[in-house]
């Protein structure tokens, strides 16, 4: 057998999915689709002593128009995101990313709660919800809290989360746009990314009044670029505003050396997708 | 312990004494002696062990046995058999798709799930569907011949 012994339970309310953690002290896991867990379990670098599976609750997969937000349901699959009609025309930054989150049999599993709980630097999800500013609705002992993604990604697979939290909901606002681009790079389709950035842009009468730029596989957590936002909507729009862009975005990130790529290298990329990115945006007639 | 009770290739199993930690890829290599799901990486890589459940393609050694109560599976053995392969099949088999074999299974049941969902209008759609399923012997060229040929009929066959 691949991983160690555990208990496995099922339960089929949110309530009694807490209550079996609180139970099991702190050495318990959630298991959503499992398609960051059960590789741990099997390379036994997790071992809880229970798994508590969500898969059995209902009415936590949905996507949901708000009006001004769409909330997504914790056990909401990829692949619902992925061919979602409501978010391609709501959320068509995370229309476009979904594609690249890993491959078709791990979509159909894979859940937006696992992804963003998981908080991989390179993953999708986690960095829409930067970019997006989206609320994650956790239950726990005391009831629910609703975090900001700044506050949840605490750092490379570390969330802010107490252990007998459970992800509930995440809502996303709609963005006001009149453009929006999302790129990536990896080093084969599907896999996690080695650099990316989704930008979005909304017309003023001179120039911009507002812009949204987040990246990820540039650092510990995906970032939001306030700053790079402020210098956008500051710029003159012209053949070189790209240019310009670019170079701000990469002075905001210092990444690491790792196994798949140099720092400098994960530099030259988002440089370049940051190009890219912007020319989309601001070549769309919103 | 818990009992399992999974509908395999349209046949009922109820099966006792399955440990909650027994991923469905051994479950079903040695609980139902079905060894045509393959185990590579055994972390959800190389896409060797892919089946479908419930209709959908996934990674058998990233569920749990005890997780599929109630599903119905299907694995490459119950597409056809050596005498009547199905569509798909013997696609690869006209094209060559296969050396070893070891990555087969997983590359059939990809497929069959690629060609249900995505219209695979060109090799580059194809290739990224596959993009999942790592294969040491052919290069791929074959694998891709296969799918292509299998989405043209469908093709035909829908118009
Ligand atoms: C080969 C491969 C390639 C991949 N490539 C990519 C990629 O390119 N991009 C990408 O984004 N992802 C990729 N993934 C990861 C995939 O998207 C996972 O599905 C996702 O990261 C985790 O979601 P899950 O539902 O499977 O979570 P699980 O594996 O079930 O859980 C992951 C973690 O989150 C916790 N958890 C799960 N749900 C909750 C919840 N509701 N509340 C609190 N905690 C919870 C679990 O306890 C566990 O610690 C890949 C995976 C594989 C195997
Ligand atoms: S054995 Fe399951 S993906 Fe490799
Ligand atoms: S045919 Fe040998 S691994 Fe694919």
């Amino acid at each position: 057998m691949k991983p160690a012994q555990f208990d496995y339970v099922s339960p089929s309310t949110v309530d009694a999915a807490v209550e079996a953690l609180v139970a099991s002290n702190g050495e318990g896991k959630v298991l959503a689709g499992g398609q960051s867990l059960l590789p741990l379990l099997n390379f036994r670098m997790a071992r809880p002593t229970v798994l508590v599976d969500l898969n059995g609750i209902e009415g936590l997969s949905y996507i949901e128009d708000r009006g001004d937000r769409i909330a997504i349901g914790a056990l909401t699959r990829h692949r619902e995101l992925e061919h979602s009609s409501l978010i391609a025309s709501k959320l068509p930054v995370m229309s476009a990313a979904m594609r690249r989150v890993a491959h078709l049999a791990i979509r159909n599993r894979g859940t937006i709660g696992g992804s963003l709980s998981h908080a991989d630097p390179a993953a999708e999800l986690p960095m829409l919800a930067t970019f997006y500013g989206a609320g994650i609705s956790v239950q726990g002992q005391s009831g629910r809290r609703t975090i900001a993604p700044g506050e949840f990604f605490v750092d490379a697979l570390t969330n802010c989360l107490e252990p007998e939290e459970i992800v509930v909901e995440v809502e996303f606002p709609i963005l006001k746009q009149d453009g929006w681009a999302f790129e990536e790079v990896a080093r084969r389709f599907g896999d996690f990314a080695l650099a990316s950035i989704a930008v979005s842009v909304r017309r003023g009468t001179t120039g911009l009044e507002a812009a949204r730029v987040a990246v990820m596989g540039v650092a510990d957590t995906p970032l939001r670029l306030r700053e790079a936002e402020e210098e956008l909507v500051a710029m003159e729009l012209d053949d070189g505003t790209p240019d310009r862009f670019s170079e701000i975005v990469v002075s905001l990130v210092s990444p690491n050396d790792d196994l798949h790529a140099s720092a400098d290298y994960r530099k030259h990329l988002l440089a370049q997708l940051a190009k890219r990115a912007l020319r989309t945006a601001l070549a769309m007639k919103g | 312990m818990a009992k399992v009770s999974v509908t395999v290739n349209g046949e009922k199993y109820d099966v006792p004494d399955v440990e909650p930690r027994m991923l469905l890829s051994d479950f079903l290599r040695d609980r139902l002696g079905l060894t045509g799901t393959h185990v590579g990486c055994e972390h959800g890589v190389c896409g060797a062990c892919t089946v479908l459940v419930n209709g959908d393609s996934a990674r058998s050694c990233l569920m749990l046995a005890v997780q599929t109560n109630g599903a119905e599976i299907v694995t490459v053995e119950g597409l056809g058999s050596p005498e009547e392969l199905n569509e798909l099949q013997a696609q690869f088999r006209e094209h060559h798709g296969l050396q070893c074999g070891f990555c087969t299974p997983g590359m059939v049941m990809t497929g069959e799930d690629l060609l249900r969902k995505y219209p695979l209008a060109t090799d580059e759609d194809i290739r990224e569907g596959l993009s999942g399923n790592l294969c040491r012997c052919t290069g791929y060229q074959n694998i891709v011949a296969a799918i292509r040929s299998a989405a043209a009929r469908r093709t035909e066959k829908a118009s």
